[in-house]
């Protein structure tokens, strides 16, 4: 029961740019009218739909391996401390659950996507998704390494591929797929890796990583999946990625996809000495395709820790780095890599990077199929969202930072050449009304009528980075959350989890196979629904309305 | 000057970085009484420990044996601290500047990740003296300890610049990973010297069990040595460095990383 009067309210979902209007909220919805309670007076402040993070690496057993890989980085950072209002917790590269949730609502997001869930250590995850107060919460399931899954794509049994999907997103209480470097990481526990799209997958004979990109988006398509298949290419960060990334653009053939952290994707050249930036091929081609969606991936000179399921990746940048290196193997269905790294803006591959990550965010037309992450906490903290915003809407600002980069990385990008300016309304679609579309989340990302009340409110500032890192007000389904620029754990935030239809005769297939191949037992194996804290299902068209079993 | 007189030994750890030249500079006697020191989990104030003599210094002296108190001199810029006694863990951690002088001995990570400033332990030191913490690219990475008695593990741990000098015997790891720097080891050291070095250089003036992947380069009497021969002799150091009385054997390493550090052993002539 909340009324917010006087603000500038930018609403991109229903076409409103900064119009001054009153917002109503009654039991955590926004309503049309209502009288009484509380009032919000922002007058001269600016009203946006809470943020929304498509992309983001924040809780489960490879952060938390990153947590405990990386103790320097936990003392440097600022520590949450207890207090009535407050659990404690460490802030830094990768925050401690409480603290991340704290960060995100700080910084007024305020629903969240966790990338990279294998089914494996799904429980350790919605376990620290229950841990992460405030945002809401969806998790993305790893499926192109996943041995069982592979196998039917590789003997062409596509409809029992299906059932196994679908049974798995509902087993791990997930909310989409994810597929990771398709066929590289099965290939990684050969000590190789999949470069080549049309190649067959070490230790397959005929299955391509090109087959597994179709394969599943065409299996997302027929489950009905909110969320299309989360895309990342093969040969993430290596010069010349961008033909695979093209290429992997073209094997999809129209269907939908999401191309994960575009920036690491979007590299010429043959080595790390002419490694140069493709973004504008890369954008051109983006932008004639219609059914992609994809994220920026951007980066920022720092410190960061890399955590990706890429194993065979992260063990080339331990190479590079020579610093610490974790490799995880999580049985038939993923591997994992973990390597702090620091981007330097003197160094030309890192100053290529940042540019790069810019140049999508600018030359890509239409706001709504491109939001804003740093693919946390890989590109940068999430906490740095603010630092983004700021160059996006200030050429001049962008333009003195280009100068301090090394002369010779001016030959390798076009940022220079830049001039638009990001504006609210645009930012607004980029970090929140964007991102919930393409999360399939009707009720996220938007002020009209019916949706969730999560807003964020914004003292105007010419200094984006001020502006967007210090909001006035959140709101979360309702409840102030962030207010007199202290943040309050007031609300636990929910998951959202989708069912898909299947036909449960396909545990006579699974269990047989899990006995021989899994060091888990089958039924040991589903995440419980009572787990999952706070779920709000997505009943797909077809599903029963009555399940009939928890798998 | 302050002065700080331990009452009774703590029963468990007693974490004490106010007790640092920077917080008392400015602060009355009554302040300095009030400062906050933790027992476990427990905040007390620093007069539940120590009588407290003296305001308004950077000269602080401790009396007693403060081998449970951590923490002393944490950061500390400036001034001076005189231990009449031991010294708990972390004595000096992350300080830049100042001095520091224990007449006793004192525990682990004295002097970790110190960036300036001099520390000097009469008695024997703990592990991982001037080390890196756990996870850190690098330990100190400028000042001086010197050790008058022996020092234990991981002596100069991913150490980046600065001197440590240890008279007494040194334990295992020495220079452990260490990425530059200098560590002088007058009584010797046991096993695994210089292990992972990158660079760095590590004198001994004993013979001293090599790691495989050392190897030898040459013997000679290298002309900085005779620089820092003369700025240890102003410490009370002395170290030989003249070719009529023995030369150094070089020795490189470690090649397993592969590194580009180097071992000195001191040769005195017709042994």
């Amino acid at each position: 029961m909340l009324r917010i009067t006087g603000g500038k309210v930018f609403d991109p979902a229903n076409g409103i740019d900064g119009q001054v209007k009153d917002i109503c909220i009654s039991d955590g919805r926004i309503v049309s009218e209502f009288d009484g309670g509380r009032t919000i007076d922002a007058t001269g402040m600016i009203v946006f739909p809470g943020g929304v993070d498509i992309h983001t690496h924040v809780a489960g057993a490879a952060l938390n391996f990153a947590r405990g890989l990386t103790p320097e980085n936990q003392r440097a950072a600022a520590p949450f401390l207890h207090s009535p209002e407050r659990r404690a917790g460490i802030g830094g590269p990768t925050p401690t659950t409480f603290a991340t949730g704290y960060l995100y609502a700080g910084m007024g997001y305020t629903t969240v996507m966790e990338a990279a869930v294998p089914v494996l250590s799904a429980k350790h995850t919605h376990e620290e998704l229950r841990d992460t107060p405030i945002v809401d919460k969806a998790c993305l399931l790893l499926m192109a390494n996943n041995e069982i899954v592979l196998d039917l794509l590789e003997s062409g049994e596509i409809e029992r591929a299906k059932q196994v999907v679908g049974w798995l997103i509902w087993a791990a209480k997930t909310y989409g797929i994810k597929a990771v470097n398709p066929g590289g990481v099965a290939a990684w526990k050969w000590g190789e890796d999949a470069k080549q799209l049309f190649e067959p997958v070490h230790g397959y004979n005929t299955l391509t990583p090109a087959n597994i990109i179709s394969g599943l988006a065409g299996i997302v398509d027929d489950l009905g999946l909110p969320h299309p298949v989360h895309l990342h290419c093969n040969n993430l960060g290596a010069p010349g990625n961008v033909d695979t990334t093209i290429e992997t653009m073209k094997v999809l053939e129209g269907r939908r996809a999401h191309m994960a952290h575009l920036q690491f994707h979007a590299y010429g050249g043959d080595d790390w000495h002419t490694m140069r930036s493709e973004a504008p091929r890369l954008a051109a081609y983006f932008n004639s395709q219609p059914n992609l969606t994809a994220d920026a991936g951007a980066i920022l000179f720092g410190d960061a820790v890399t955590i990706t399921a890429d194993g065979p990746w992260q063990h080339l940048l331990y190479q590079l780095t020579g610093r610490k290196w974790g490799n995880i193997d999580v049985e038939n269905e993923t591997g994992c890599g973990i390597v702090p790294y620091t981007y330097k803006g003197s160094n030309l591959v890192n100053a290529v990077q940042w540019a790069v990550g810019l140049e999508l965010l600018l030359l890509i037309d239409d706001p709504w199929r491109l939001h804003l992450t740093t693919d946390h906490p890989n590109g940068a903290c999430f906490w740095r969202y603010p630092e983004i915003i700021h160059l996006l809407m200030n050429a001049d600002y962008r333009k003195e930072c280009i100068k301090k980069l090394p002369p010779k990385a001016l030959k390798r990008i076009t940022l220079m050449d830049l001039d638009r300016e990001y504006s609210l309304y645009e930012i607004a679609i980029i970090t929140s009304a964007g991102p919930a579309r393409a999360m399939g989340m009707p009720r996220k990302g938007h002020l009209g009528v019916g949706a969730d009340a999560d807003i964020t409110i914004y003292n105007q500032n010419p200094d984006g980075v001020m502006m967007f890192r210090y909001p006035r007000y959140v709101i979360k389904g309702g409840t102030v959350v962030v207010e007199e620029g202290d943040i309050l754990h007031r609300d636990e935030g929910h998951e959202f989890v989708v069912r898909p239809v299947f036909d449960p005769k396909i545990e006579d297939f699974l269990r047989p196979l899990f006995q021989q191949v899994y060091t888990m037992s089958f039924d040991n194996y589903p995440v419980e629904a009572e787990r999952v804290h706070g779920m709000q299902v997505s009943e797909l068209p077809g599903t029963p309305r009555q399940p009939q079993s928890n798998p | 000057m302050i002065t700080l007189t331990l009452k009774d030994q703590p029963n468990v750890p007693l974490e004490a970085e106010n007790l640092c030249p920077d917080v008392t500079a400015s602060l009355t006697n009554d302040q300095v009484r009030a400062l906050p020191v933790y027992l476990g989990k427990r905040k007390c104030r620093a007069d539940d420990f120590f009588a407290i003599e003296g305001e308004a210094s950077d000269e602080l002296t401790i009396r007693g044996d403060a081998a449970r108190v951590k923490w002393i001199g944490r950061g500390m810029t400036r001034g001076r601290i005189t231990i009449e006694g031991n010294a708990g863990m972390h004595l000096g951690a992350h300080m830049k500047g100042g001095a520091i002088e224990v007449t006793g001995n004192a525990s682990d990570w004295a002097g970790a990740e110190m960036a300036g400033g001099f520390i000097r332990i009469h008695g024997n030191a703990g592990g991982q003296i001037g080390a890196a913490y756990r996870g850190s690219m690098s330990g100190m990475k400028d000042g001086t300890i010197l050790i008058g008695g022996s020092a234990g593990l991981e002596l100069g741990m991913r150490m980046k610049r600065g001197i440590i000098a240890v008279k007494g015997l040194v334990r295992d790891f020495a220079g452990l990973q260490m990425k530059g720097g200098t560590i002088f080891l007058l009584g010797g050291a046991e096993i695994r010297t210089g292990a992972w070095m990158v660079r760095g250089t590590i004198v001994t003036l004993s013979p001293i069990k090599l790691l495989p992947t050392f190897s030898s380069a040459c013997t000679y009497n290298p002309t900085f040595l005779r620089l820092y021969a003369k700025h240890l002799a102003t410490l009370g150091i002395s170290l030989p460095c003249e070719p009529q009385r023995g030369t150094y054997q070089r020795y490189t390493g470690d090649t397993s990383v592969p590194g580009k550090g180097e071992i000195l052993q001191w040769q005195p002539h017709g042994s």
